[in-house]
């Protein structure tokens, strides 16, 4: 018995072809999930206790006369628009679509003499009398889409983007002269500025993703963006490295300073859809304050470029290239922020940024490694010092572009 | 940059006002006027005017087949009942009222799974005359507990009340009130078991008229029973109205004859609101609170009344044309409770 056993335990898999064992579980899973449609399993054919409707807005536009909102269907259920109530009133409106299914998006524009600075409740009732409400806390007519708004855009996130990045690269002879302990410092430093970026980009990406849809997985975007974007950096990190096949100090400074310039495009990819939404929602009234604010603490992201490469600077085509790596996001995701804002997206975004800020700190923490009292130390008095600086400048400068 | 940045942001909506125009013809096909006996006309529905009076989304009507009762309808339609005299004399009056439990359309589009009486929201207005004896049968068809509570003097036996006389009746049972028609006035009945605020704003009340034995002044009568409806039941009305449907006299006016008198029999059933009010545009009114006096108590365009409050109202028209009355809370107008009067 226990060698017929053996044997067939040591024959039977081969007999059968890879492919087909491989299938046999799924096939399983189908079976099992036929035999309980069969049997007319609870919840299958239909939906056991009331509907649960729900709809996220997306996106709010205002325009003289008409309130338009962009909706998705974020629940389980089919959600028909029935009536749309602003301000305790019944209101007129037209649907790009009335019953929405899951995961459907529909705009709604509702005729409503709205006034500028006023706030508004939006208020969608849906067929079984249930409602779904959306704030509009000020009132401020949606800017066009034309030529010269994107133009705007693009300008804005030049100065807020590729301007102070390209400037704080000039830092670059200043870092090249000082001393090795005063550079690692300084690295130190820039590990404290990019550790604040990634904190600062987390927590705006989930407060994004908590006021958006969450049927696209909500604040859990944050965390897949920030994931993939750690993954594929440090894929590209080690095809980098592996191509150019360990010659020295210089090309290892020089793919760091690529990989900073990508994580810090990234993170200002996030920072530019900021803007723009925030801009194309009327919520960036600041000015010249907000501006100035971005442009100062977007010069040290410069430096962070730059620090890596401090022992053999590159051509200066190549900085350029960086810089407008590292800044150029910001003008893509200025347009993106104030044309097409989408909280989901915007997470994702912010996720990426920050997952690409952490895989950056992970390459630059050998370069602060310092010999102490016989002992390789990461974190000793001067580097700690340096991180905290860093936190403290971003930190300052934060307070200026509180968006 | 600063200066291209200054002019955007500034730049500011110019909101449009509609010109509002009361007692203009709302639409084109308002304009001919009905005249001859008030029926239930097709309903006309305000493409393109949102802006010019609050309403519900352009082309859109309840389906008043599939309630089983209009707004238009329900305005004049009083249950009488069945008499019969008893051998002392007196008249004896009956109805049958039964509760059911019904999905009605409260709003283009909007349901609302009320609980009625006889499939209705409001209820019948039951109407009969001082001194009768009166004798209502209620089935409770609904898969909830019921009563009956009328205002008005009756034993407390006959009271509707959970746990005093006939008590709460459950489901499938059935019993007969029995009292006095008295005193002579406008009143209410409505269920009233506990939770007492569901019950009511479900749907469950109605008018309930005692005339006067020596009757009151020919008149067009309506009876017009102000209520809400708490849909996402958040314990706020969602929908107002007077019978039911929000808008419904916005769309199909309710008309009347020029110099006739009007008599209009106005119960406030209305949950969750403190109050509620009675706004005529253009022409004032007498009003009777509660109608137990043959007597005016004031001349005027405005009424409050609290839940449960009622009053009659008697006004005739001098002007032809429209004029609009609403709840002069303007969030309740806005939320439904708007209609207009078409004088020809």
């Amino acid at each position: 018995m226990e060698a017929r056993t053996a044997s067939r335990d040591e024959t039977g898999p081969r007999r059968l072809p890879a492919w087909l064992l491989g299938l046999i579980p799924l096939l399983l899973i189908a079976g099992a999930v036929a035999t309980f449609a069969l049997l007319d399993g609870p919840g299958l054919s239909k939906r056991t206790g009331p509907p649960v409707e729900e709809l996220a807005v997306e996106r709010t536009v205002l325009k003289p006369g008409e309130i338009k909102l962009s909706v998705r269907n974020d629940g389980p259920d089919a959600v028909t628009v029935s009536q749309v109530i602003v301000n305790d009133g019944f209101a007129d409106f037209t649907t790009s679509k009335d019953s929405l299914g899951r995961l459907q998006s529909a705009d709604i524009a509702v005729r409503y003499p709205w006034t500028e600075g006023s706030a508004y409740n939006v208020r969608i009732v849906t067929s079984t009398g249930a409602t779904i409400d959306h704030e509009i806390p000020v009132a401020v007519e949606t800017p066009d889409s034309d030529l010269g708004f994107y133009g705007l855009m693009a300008l804005l996130g030049f100065y807020v983007g590729v301007l102070p990045i390209t400037l704080g690269m000039l830092w670059l002879p200043f870092v090249r002269r000082i001393d090795p302990r005063w550079l690692r410092v300084l690295m130190a430093l820039t590990i404290g500025l990019l550790g604040f970026l990634a904190i600062d980009a987390t927590l705006e990406g989930l407060d994004v993703a908590a006021g958006g849809s969450q049927a696209l997985g909500g604040t859990a975007l944050v965390f897949v963006g920030g994931i993939v974007a750690y993954l594929i950096l440090t894929a590209v990190g080690a095809w980098l490295a592996e191509r150019q096949g360990g010659e020295g100090a210089r090309r290892e400074g020089g793919h760091i300073a690529l990989l900073v310039a990508i994580a810090i495009g990234l993170h200002n990819l996030g920072e530019g859809l900021a803007i723009g939404s925030a801009y194309a929602v009327g919520a960036l009234a600041l000015g010249a304050f907000l501006v100035i604010g971005f442009a100062l603490h977007n010069t040290t992201e410069g430096l962070a470029i730059v620090a890596p490469i401090a022992a053999r600077p590159p051509s200066l085509r190549r900085l350029v290239l960086l810089g407008t790596i590292a800044g150029a996001p910001a003008i893509l995701g200025a347009w993106i922020g104030a044309s097409a804002f989408n909280s989901s997206l915007a997470a994702l975004l912010l996720g990426a940024g920050a997952g690409a800020i952490v895989q950056v700190i992970q390459q630059l923490v050998p370069t602060i490694r310092e010999n102490v009292g016989g002992v390789q130390r990461v974190l000793y008095p001067a580097s700690v010092a340096g991180i905290l600086a860093g936190f403290a400048i971003l930190y300052a400068t934060s307070l200026l572009v509180s968006v | 940059m600063l200066a291209s940045l200054a002019p955007a942001l500034g730049a500011g909506a110019v909101a449009k006002l509609g010109g509002v125009s009361l007692t203009a013809p709302a639409s084109a096909q308002d304009a001919h006027q009905h005249a001859g006996a008030p029926t239930p006309a097709a309903p006309v529905h305000h493409h393109g005017k949102a802006l010019d009076h609050p309403g519900f989304k352009a082309g859109q009507s309840v389906d008043h087949a599939a309630n089983g009762f209009h707004p238009t309808e329900l305005l004049r339609d009083f249950d009488h009942g069945t008499t019969r005299r008893l051998a002392s004399g007196r008249v004896l009056r009956e109805w049958e009222l039964v509760a059911r439990d019904k999905e009605i359309e409260v709003a283009p589009g909007v349901k609302f799974p009320a609980w009625t009486y006889n499939g209705r929201v409001p209820a019948p207005a039951l109407r009969a005359r001082e001194g009768e004896r009166l004798r209502i049968r209620f089935g409770n068809g609904s898969a909830h507990p019921h009563t009956i509570h009328f205002h008005g003097i009756h034993p407390s036996g006959m009271d509707g009340l959970p746990g005093v006389g006939l008590g709460v009746i459950q489901p499938g049972k059935s019993v007969t009130y029995e009292f006095e028609a008295e005193p002579f006035g406008l009143h209410l009945y409505h269920c009233h078991v506990n939770p007492l605020a569901e019950h009511i704003a479900r749907g469950m009340y109605g008018a309930f008229i005692i005339d006067p034995k020596e009757g009151r002044p020919e008149a067009d009568e309506q009876v017009m029973v102000m209520n809400g409806f708490d849909t996402n039941f958040d314990l706020e009305n969602e929908v107002y109205a007077v019978n039911t449907v929000g808008f419904a006299y916005m769309n199909d006016p309710v008309r009347v004859r020029q110099n006739e008198l009007v008599r209009i029999y106005l119960v406030n059933v209305l949950e969750f609101d403190q109050i509620n009010s009675f706004h005529v545009h253009a022409n004032f009114f007498d009003y009777f609170p509660t109608g137990t006096s043959l007597e005016p108590v004031e001349f005027t365009d405005t009424i409050m009344q609290c839940q449960g409050q009622r009053g009659i109202l008697e006004l005739r028209f001098p002007h032809k044309g429209r004029f609009m009355f609403h709840a002069h809370q303007s969030e309740f107008a806005q939320l439904g409770w708007m209609g207009l009067f078409e004088v020809s």
